[in-house]
């Protein structure tokens, strides 16, 4: 009998238009080298890797470019073999729009390979040794923010009992693991039995859309005779693919909140991101290409193409067939929850799973925003349950303590609510806004805090200077005063840094709005 | 216009005209079933009742410095017209419609900031001033034309609407009224001392509630039924309105036949579904959560049962809906729903 419950998350969309059928006529499109590579030194969440190289120095392929620093960050690697001209801010994929520092390769067009560590036999090898490996390749998640896919195998013994395999892939347009599964479902495979053997895991699930049928099928034929390994395949309903409500969706089971789903016994990885574990292991390739779909009512020739991180999107999307006349948007992401870009010269990001080049206008920006008529629509398909018409309400009022209350920070910014919302009302641009705001207030308490300690050690050398014989007791008192580190304010202040990069600098709605109620 | 500064980019096409129309045609039905039990005067009042909303709206949106036309071209207004003149007498003088609309518009919702800002629901709010203060034109109901020897036609209808040829008309009305079933019920079991009785006393009643009035109950259902579909409304109000009337009469009526109507009588009759489907559904002052959303109709089913049985009204609708709105700031913070991964 099976262990899984299928059953439904709250609220989502379904009946969305997909579009998928646009990118998926023909096979992954080869690797293409563009002239030059640009690689943010932050490649979603974390801190800014630490450059190990320096400009003009020449690299080769895989060859490591910067080393990751602090919990949440990811190891860079040359897609290339070239030279490092540069070390910088440039504009990056962002929603902000602000610069980051990125390092920038021009490729020599050899494509010269460096040494490659790879496992001989990955499966009777020690788990230690496998995660060394996922940890210098710098692996991020594929699907979503790009989480350090090491963090999110570093178990340390606790018990995994499922391996969960996100293949829902549930936004509009976006083709690029559907295309994947149907191609390299064999790869994928054994990805999946190095990471089943990794973490001891009892069971895995492919959890899938049924709008994928060939990809099912393909991984179906290439998992078939691994015990206690299923494909689920659910009604397509948007976001299926948000990882708590596929774990909702395929065992039955939400996460805790605050908690992870590793609380649950399930580890939870995407289906590229598992290809991408097979790679490095291996093939010792670092994370340094993946599959991108370039699609959209504004792109000549739609389809996904392995593209080399740091390739500018203007030079992908030339690849790509270019795009037509008129293109209104060039978006990053897929149309719920993907961004606009500042420009086309951004490069493609370990996150960047799709460009979509849109023609038509919305015609919602027709139409002016009316006042919330607090019909509920968007409370009935909130997948995280929330009230969005309070959490619209209390932005507004920017009541900070109200939001908390009413959970904002549980909102995963799906755009469901938006997209029912009769009203009109952008009400996830308020919610970006009044996160990035709420994370701002408290990293200014932060540095408040840390400008009062540093005030506390002057008065307490000054005092030193004076009375010598003293010097030593306030030494002490400053050493007490000096916090020592405490995992708990450690993992708040990781949370808020990953919010932080995730809301970025969004200024709050100033849509043309009918509705100026004060 | 500028573009959309953020994410999602797709149009779900929804809109609040859209769904005001939705309700507007949900009530097409019901009209019909009007015009045909009661003749065309309800037709008359609604369209002064919708001219008149409309001008005030404009009015109050220019003084209030507010956008004409996305707010007049919502719908909300005709809305708020149709239900308010639904719960009138459809023979009633013109100026107690005109008043009512304007104290729906211009008090009820614009001094108290517009759409989406009014903690009572306009219609029930215009209805009860003009209950307090006309009472006597309020309780003219006409009486079903198949009670009538001549029933009212188009031109009669102006007349005594408009009042046109001084008091023939109001006699005239006078000879066409007839209480409600529910006032009847209300009035004749002190007197003859059961449900019986009283139910032989006119011939007012139908089958299951009021004579013809049943029909446009039904009309009611059924316009409800269409808003459920089409996912305009959720079914949580309306249900737990009408379980909430149904079992408070079931239960009494259990306890004693007699004294108390059975519970079809109380669904069928007066406002009950109309208010269930139209009036409690009103989002704007309903409870947020579909657990306050059960709350509140239940709420102001039992409400309703309270005041048909012992108030001092025959229906009670309208102060059930305002008196529950009242409650809402109240239901919404006892019942935030369970969020993902939080216990209960
Ligand atoms: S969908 Fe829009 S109008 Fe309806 S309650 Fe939510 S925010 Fe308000
Ligand atoms: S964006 Fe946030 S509030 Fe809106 S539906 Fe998604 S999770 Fe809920």
């Amino acid at each position: 009998m099976s262990l899984l419950h299928e059953q439904d998350f709250h609220g989502g969309l379904r009946g969305l238009p997909e579009h998928k059928e646009l990118s998926t006529g023909q096979p992954i499109g080869e690797l293409f080298m563009p002239s030059r590579l640009v690689l943010p030194l932050c490649q979603g969440v974390g801190a800014e890797a630490e450059p190990v190289v320096t400009v003009g120095e020449r690299v080769l392929k895989g060859q490591l470019l910067a080393q990751a620093k602090g919990s949440l960050s990811t190891a860079l690697h040359a897609p290339t073999s070239g030279q490092v001209s540069a070390i910088e801010p440039r504009l990056v994929p962002h929603p902000s729009g602000l610069p980051a520092r990125c390092i920038e390769l021009v490729p020599d067009g050899e494509d010269r390979w460096g040494e490659l560590p790879r496992l001989a036999d990955p499966l009777s090898s020690p788990p230690e040794v496998i995660q060394a490996v996922i940890v210098a390749a710098g692996l991020a998640g594929l699907g979503g923010a790009g989480f350090p896919t090491a963090v999110k195998l570093g178990v340390q013994g606790r018990p995994v009992k499922t391996l969960l395999i996100n293949a829902a892939e549930c936004e509009p347009y976006i083709t690029c693991d559907d295309m994947l599964m149907r191609e390299r479902a064999a790869a994928i495979a054994e990805g999946i039995q190095i990471l089943r053997h990794l973490l001891a895991a009892g069971q895995v699930v492919v959890a899938t859309e049924d709008n994928k049928p060939e990809a099912a099928a393909a991984m179906s034929r290439a998992l078939a005779g691994l015990p206690e390994c299923e494909i689920l395949s659910f009604p397509t309903a948007y976001p299926s693919g948000g990882e708590k409500q596929l774990i909702e969706l395929a065992l039955g089971k939400q996460v805790p909140y605050g908690g992870l789903p590793l609380d649950i016994g399930v580890v939870c990885l995407n289906v590229g991101t598992v290809y991408a574990v097979r790679q490095a292991v291996m093939a010792g390739e670092p994370l340094i290409s993946r599959i991108v779909t370039v699609t959209g009512d504004g792109a000549n020739s739609p389809g996904n193409y392995e593209v080399l991180i740091g390739t500018p999107v203007n030079e992908l999307v030339a690849h790509a067939g270019g795009a037509t006349d008129g293109v209104e948007r060039c978006i990053m992401g897929g149309p719920m929850m993907g961004f606009m870009l500042p420009n086309d010269r951004v490069p493609v990001i370990k996150t960047t799973n799709c460009v979509l080049l849109m023609q038509t206008e919305v015609p919602a920006v027709q139409q002016p925003t009316m006042p919330c008529i607090r019909c509920g629509a968007c409370a009935d398909v909130c997948p995280a349950s929330l009230l969005p018409q309070q959490l619209y309400w209390y932005a507004r009022a920017e009541n900070s303590e109200k939001l908390e209350h009413y959970q904002l920070f549980d909102c995963i910014e799906c755009g469901c609510c938006s997209y029912v919302c009769p009203s009109r009302i952008p009400l996830v641009q308020y919610y970006r806004a009044a996160k990035g705001e709420i994370v701002e207030q408290q990293a200014a308490r932060a540095a408040a805090d840390i400008a009062r300690q540093r005030t506390e050690f002057r008065a307490a050398r000054l005092a030193a200077e004076k009375q010598q014989r003293a010097e030593r007791v306030a030494k002490k008192k400053a050493a007490l005063k000096e916090q020592g580190s405490n995992p708990e304010a450690d993992a708040k202040k990781a949370k808020i840094a990953e919010a932080m990069k995730r809301v970025g600098k969004l200024e709050a709605p100033s849509a043309e709005s009918a509705d100026e109620q004060p | 216009m500028s573009k959309v500064a953020s994410s999602p980019y797709l149009d779900g096409g929804y809109s609040l005209r859209g769904v005001m129309l939705q309700v507007l045609l949900a009530l097409v039905p019901a009209y019909l079933v009007y015009v045909w039990q009661f003749g065309p005067g309800i037709l008359i009042t609604t369209l002064l009742a919708m001219t008149t909303g409309l001008a005030a709206e404009a009015l109050m949106l220019r003084v209030r410095q507010r956008p004409l036309w996305p707010f007049l071209s919502d719908g909300s207004v005709l809305v708020t017209a149709a239900l308010l003149t639904l719960a009138l007498p459809p023979l009633v003088p013109w100026w107690v419609v005109v008043i009512g609309t304007l104290f729906a518009v211009v008090v009820a919702k614009q001094l108290y900031g517009g759409l989406g800002y009014n903690p009572f629901n306009p219609a029930m709010a215009g209805y009860v001033v003009l209950l307090i203060s006309f009472p006597l034109e309020l309780t003219r109901w006409s009486a079903p034309q198949s009670l009538l020897a001549d029933p009212v036609g188009l031109v009669d209808s102006l007349n005594m609407i408009f009042g046109v040829g001084g008091t023939a008309p109001v006699l005239a009305l006078d000879a066409l009224t007839m209480a409600t079933p529910l006032d009847q019920m209300k009035v004749q079991i002190p007197l003859l001392g059961s449900v019986e009785a009283a139910l032989a006393s006119s011939p007012v009643f139908g089958a299951i509630g009021g004579q013809g009035g049943e029909w446009v109950v039904g009309a009611y259902l059924l316009g409800g039924l269409y808003l459920l579909w089409r996912r305009v409304i959720n079914w949580h109000i309306p249900v737990a309105l009408l379980v909430g009337l149904g079992l408070m009469a079931g239960l009494f009526h259990l306890l004693d036949a007699a004294r108390y109507p059975d519970p079809l009588f109380h669904l069928f009759s007066g406002a009950a579904m109309i208010g269930a489907f139209f009036i409690a559904t009103d989002p704007v002052s309903a409870a947020t959560s579909n657990r306050g959303r059960l709350i509140y109709g239940a709420g102001i089913g039992v409400m309703i049962y309270l005041i048909r049985t012992w108030g001092g009204y025959p229906d009670g609708v309208a102060f059930a809906v305002l008196l529950m709105n009242m409650l809402v700031p109240l239901i919404d913070y006892y019942t935030p729903p369970r969020v993902y991964g939080h216990s209960s």
